[in-house]
């Protein structure tokens, strides 16, 4: 392991998210608000520490496999641990663990809040949670190699594995850097696009920017307590399209940008997301229909709910815990699935379910004909068994970590509905959960629904969230790797034992 | 520029990693899944599955906007094919590898009617490089500028080389004729040396010469000029028959040990007068029948590297003064081959590398003069000997050298105008249409204008 690397990059990273943190701070000034302190505390401890690490230019500047996905979970928790300090230190949440939560729920683009109450919020610690729903939404990784190339060789691309969401990475052009140049370029073109949507529809410009953060990270951090449940239906609209928008594969984005229209268009993951927002709408809208007015109307919240859901925003236009239970089934069956690899968006992703039923079937169909030989394709490339492997262990992975959350959450006082969805919604880097019992804050019991939080969970619950929620975002691989103590350690260990 | 190599062989690699190290942007293409994941992991390039000699795959490859495609597969027909079809969709130059004696005299043919920017044959180089080492079995290794008028002569100082352990500046002055010293390799670290360098024992020099006095640089150092008569090769290959080829033309005595029956054959029709042997060059008692002892110069070719250098050190030890001279395909180890003692060490995927870099950066700099002629990379690829013609727009003309600022690392080695060769000093100037040798260990020249400050 190339331990010099790991802690240059380290170095590096914590300088930018020193240089990130700048915004906040402008906002703070503009606002005259006494968070100032907060942020350029956290800004200089960044900078000396980062500062520091990247005096020590490693000679060997290889990145192998294992180092590009220790250096991708090391750095996402070292982000969250300062990113939380303005928050802290502000004082206006005065638990380091519910700071912690919040950039981390942030980083990670779930959206989950302890609090209760945010409108009450600095200006400038709301423009920041936010904004690290942006950040977290493409990757700080990527956002480095963006402006500096790390490696030059081929190590940066384990970097960009280990960061971006989806069973396979490739490059868009040759280089990586380049190739993350265009990716934040999309991103953030698109981002100012929905910025100026909202505008137009009347949403101050404060409102418009961090909402347009919350959106396109596929965060789901909303700056108004009641998520978007006064928002006006033309923002309502706007917020449901650009969801929609930024849970699909950013590769696409690129083919129409270099006019391969073709190409995009024939994209197998795309008609199936597709596919499955519009029957899911389908079935919600019928189904909720004589709860709303109109048919319209229930339609129009059938529309954003399932958008905020497949692509694991986790805004809300309504209480929808209160919506009939085939609804609410359906939601949290979307919650799993998640959006579009290479996106921004969470959850399992639609690219592995398609593997997954694409292998079951074919292994359904060699049962009654052993012989059969039939070739799996995906997007009209043979898939390798390697890639049905990968995706299957990450399946039992999933699977595993989300029996082992549930049961340590079992300890607290949430209810079995609460409980299961709030892990999955944690582990998918949706936000919202679902409850069955009716709140009641004076019996101390803890109930799901979008308009709750996960303030009430006792503090271990709040870290088995913590570490969810990061296994989500970097899919599992990183951190478990991260976790695992390395083999010359274990050998050391066991020396130990034998003498 | 975007380029796109076709082929990941043992040249492709190296190619495609030494134009992603010069920034450019990269596409490889080859049949072989594995080998394109492997390399992704290595280098910064983007790949595509596929055969390049289809237009879908080279479509998918990006090869409208290509400024150069590079074809490096196995076969000659399909590099040609890939090059043609290229052409036609758009990229705007294409190198194809073509290796087969029997298609080397149609090249000119092929090249002109297909377009083609440039045939490489890197058997038929390692077979010219032997050559040129033949010339001078004192040198580690030879690279030739100006139409053959300056060398680039290579060698390890020993006890009994006059220029051993005395400074450059003293030594090279007592020379009767015109020599200079470029570059100096010592335990790893690589110098351009200046007058007031000493010279050590077992430093590697390399040192620019006219080709006419060679032979008389190195009598003047100390070295016997040996000539070599006869040759024994090991590995009827293609290089083995390029190196025939060019060998029937002077008067020394060849012997080619061959494994194959059928080979050697075919060796022996083309080339009636040498002494073709059907046999394992790796037996010992037939080397020894076969006149090892008596032989000058050892060559080994077989396709296997490790024979080839177990061989090498074999005929070392049984006849010190042989010259031995080493085909070696993976350059991964090239750090220890260096230590071992077996004199010269070829590298045909370098040379084919150079060529072909030498083509890219004539192309990036888009200047019809001031054009790279040739460029080597000598001493274990750690200098760039570059050639340029220099142009009549150039901003070095009419100024003496010493009035020029020119960089660090940077030496400004030979001048050839007309049929003189010059090695300049402070007073000399560039003239329109002398070619000169700059010979640098940092810089990546694409322009002659670029050694100036």
């Amino acid at each position: 392991m190339n331990k010099r690397m790991i802690a240059y990059v380290q170095g590096l990273l914590m300088v930018c998210e020193a240089g990130l943190l700048l915004l906040p701070l402008i906002t703070a000034l503009i606002y005259g608000e006494s968070t100032v302190s907060a942020f350029i505390f956290t800004i200089c401890l960044l900078c000396v520490v980062g500062l520091v690490l990247i005096k020590f230019k490693p000679k060997d500047k290889t990145i192998y496999a294992r180092d590009g996905l220790v250096i991708v979970a090391l750095g996402w928790i070292i982000l969250s641990l300062f990113g939380a300090l303005p928050y802290y230190i502000s004082g206006e949440i005065p638990r380091f663990i519910d700071a912690l939560f919040e950039t981390v729920s942030g980083l990670t683009t779930t959206g989950a809040s302890i609090l209760s109450e945010v409108e009450s919020m600095s200006k400038s610690l709301l423009f920041w949670r936010n904004f690290t729903n942006w950040i977290g939404g493409m990757g700080v990784l990527v956002f480095v190699m963006a402006v500096l190339p790390l490696s030059g060789g081929g190590g940066d691309l384990h970097l960009m594995k280990a960061e971006a969401p989806g069973p396979s990475v490739g490059k868009l052009v040759p280089k990586s850097n380049k190739t993350a140049r265009i990716l934040y370029l999309i991103y953030f073109a698109l981002t100012a696009a929905c910025a100026i949507f909202l505008l137009i529809g009347g949403l101050p410009l404060f409102d418009s920017i961090t909402t347009a953060f919350g959106t396109a990270g596929t965060g789901g951090f909303s700056i108004y307590n009641d998520s978007f449940g006064s928002a006006s239906p033309y923002c309502r609209t706007v917020i449901a399209v650009f969801m929609a928008l930024f849970g699909i594969n950013f590769n696409i984005y690129f083919l129409l940008l270099i006019k391969r229209f073709k190409d995009a268009f024939k994209s197998e993951e795309l008609w199936t997301y597709i596919g499955i927002i519009i029957a899911s709408v389908t079935v919600i809208t019928i189904n909720i229909s004589n709860q709303f007015s109109s048919i319209g109307e229930a339609f129009h919240h059938a529309s954003f709910q399932v958008s905020s859901l497949m692509t694991s925003t986790g805004f809300s236009s309504t209480d929808f815990n209160q919506w009939p239970e085939l609804s609410r089934t359906i939601l949290i069956m979307m919650m799993c699935v998640g959006a579009c690899a290479g996106s921004t968006g969470g959850g399992f992703k639609v690219s592995r379910l398609i593997l997954l039923v694409k292998y079951a079937a074919k292994e359904l169909r060699s049962v009654s004909h052993p012989r059969s030989v039939k070739v799996l394709k995906f997007e009209g490339r043979r898939v390798k068994d390697e890639t049905i492997r990968g995706t299957t262990a990450y399946f039992i992975v999933y699977v595993a970590i989300f029996c082992l959350s549930l049961i340590l959450i079992s300890f607290d006082k949430g209810d079995t509905t609460t409980n299961i969805t709030s892990v999955i919604s944690l582990l998918n880097n949706m936000g919202p959960n679902m409850g069955d019992r009716i709140v009641d804050s004076a019996s101390g019991i803890i109930s799901g629904g979008p308009l709750t939080n996960f303030g009430p969970f006792s503090n271990l619950s709040k870290i088995v969230f913590i570490l969810d929620m990061l296994f989500g975002r970097l899919e599992f691989f990183p951190l478990i790797v991260l976790l695992t103590p390395s083999r010359s350690l274990r050998q050391k260990l066991s020396n130990r034992k034998r003498l | 520029m975007n380029i796109i190599v076709v082929g990941i062989g043992k040249v492709g690699y190296t190619v495609a990693e030494q134009l992603a190290q010069e920034k450019h942007d990269v596409t490889i293409i080859d049949t072989n899944e594995e080998v394109i994941n492997d390399t992704l992991q290595d280098i910064d390039v983007i790949g595509v599955i596929g055969n390049g000699a289809v237009s879908k795959t080279l479509l998918d490859a990006g090869i409208d906007e290509c400024d150069m495609l590079i074809a490096l597969t196995g076969s000659d027909e399909l590099n040609i094919l890939a090059c043609l079809l290229a052409k036609k969709l758009g990229a705007d130059s294409t190198i194809a590898r073509v290796r087969n004696l029997e298609y080397s005299n149609d090249l000119k043919i092929i090249k002109d009617s297909l377009g083609l920017t440039m045939a490489v044959n890197p058997e038929k180089e390692a077979a010219a490089e032997i050559q040129r080492i033949l010339k001078f079995p004192t040198a580690r290794n030879v690279t030739f500028f100006g139409h053959d008028q300056v060398d680039i002569l290579s060698f390890v100082a020993n006890k009994s080389c006059s220029l051993t352990d005395k400074a450059i500046k003293d030594s090279f002055s007592k020379l009767k004729t015109q020599a200079l010293a470029c570059a100096v390799e010592r335990n790893d670290e690589v110098f351009i040396p200046t007058g007031d360098f000493v010279v050590q024992e077992h430093d590697t020099l390399a040192v620019l010469t006219p080709t006419k006095t060679a032979p008389d640089f190195f009598k003047q150092i100390g070295y016997k000029m040996q000539d070599i008569k006869n040759i024994m090769i090991i590995g009827g290959g293609k290089i083995a028959m390029y190196l025939a080829d060019s060998l029937s033309h002077i008067n020394v005595n060849t012997t080619i040990i061959e494994k194959d029956l059928e080979t050697a054959k075919n060796i022996s029709d083309f080339f009636p007068h040498i002494n073709v042997v059907h046999g394992d060059g790796t037996n010992r008692s037939l080397l020894l029948e076969e006149g090892l002892l008596e032989a000058d110069a050892f060559i080994c070719l077989t396709g296997i590297d490790e024979e080839n250098i177990v061989l090498s050190l074999f005929a070392k030890n049984a006849s010190p003064k042989i010259k031995t001279i080493t085909k070696v395909n993976h350059t991964l180890f090239s750090e220890v081959i260096k230590t071992l003692d077996i004199d010269s060490v070829v590298y045909p995927k370098f040379t084919t590398a150079d060529i072909i870099m030498k083509n890219v950066r004539a192309k990036q700099s888009g200047n019809e003069r001031n054009d790279v002629q040739k460029l080597t990379r000598i001493i274990n690829n750690r200098v760039e000997a570059v050639e340029f013609e220099v142009g009549a727009d150039s901003q070095l003309i009419g100024k003496t050298l010493t009035e020029l600022n020119i960089r660090k690392n940077i030496l400004l080695g030979s001048i050839t105008r007309g049929k003189d060769v010059i090695i300049p000093k402070g007073s000399d100037a560039l003239c329109a249409g002398d070619t000169v040798v700059i010979v640098t260990s940092t810089e990546r020249l694409l322009n002659l204008d670029d050694i100036l400050e």
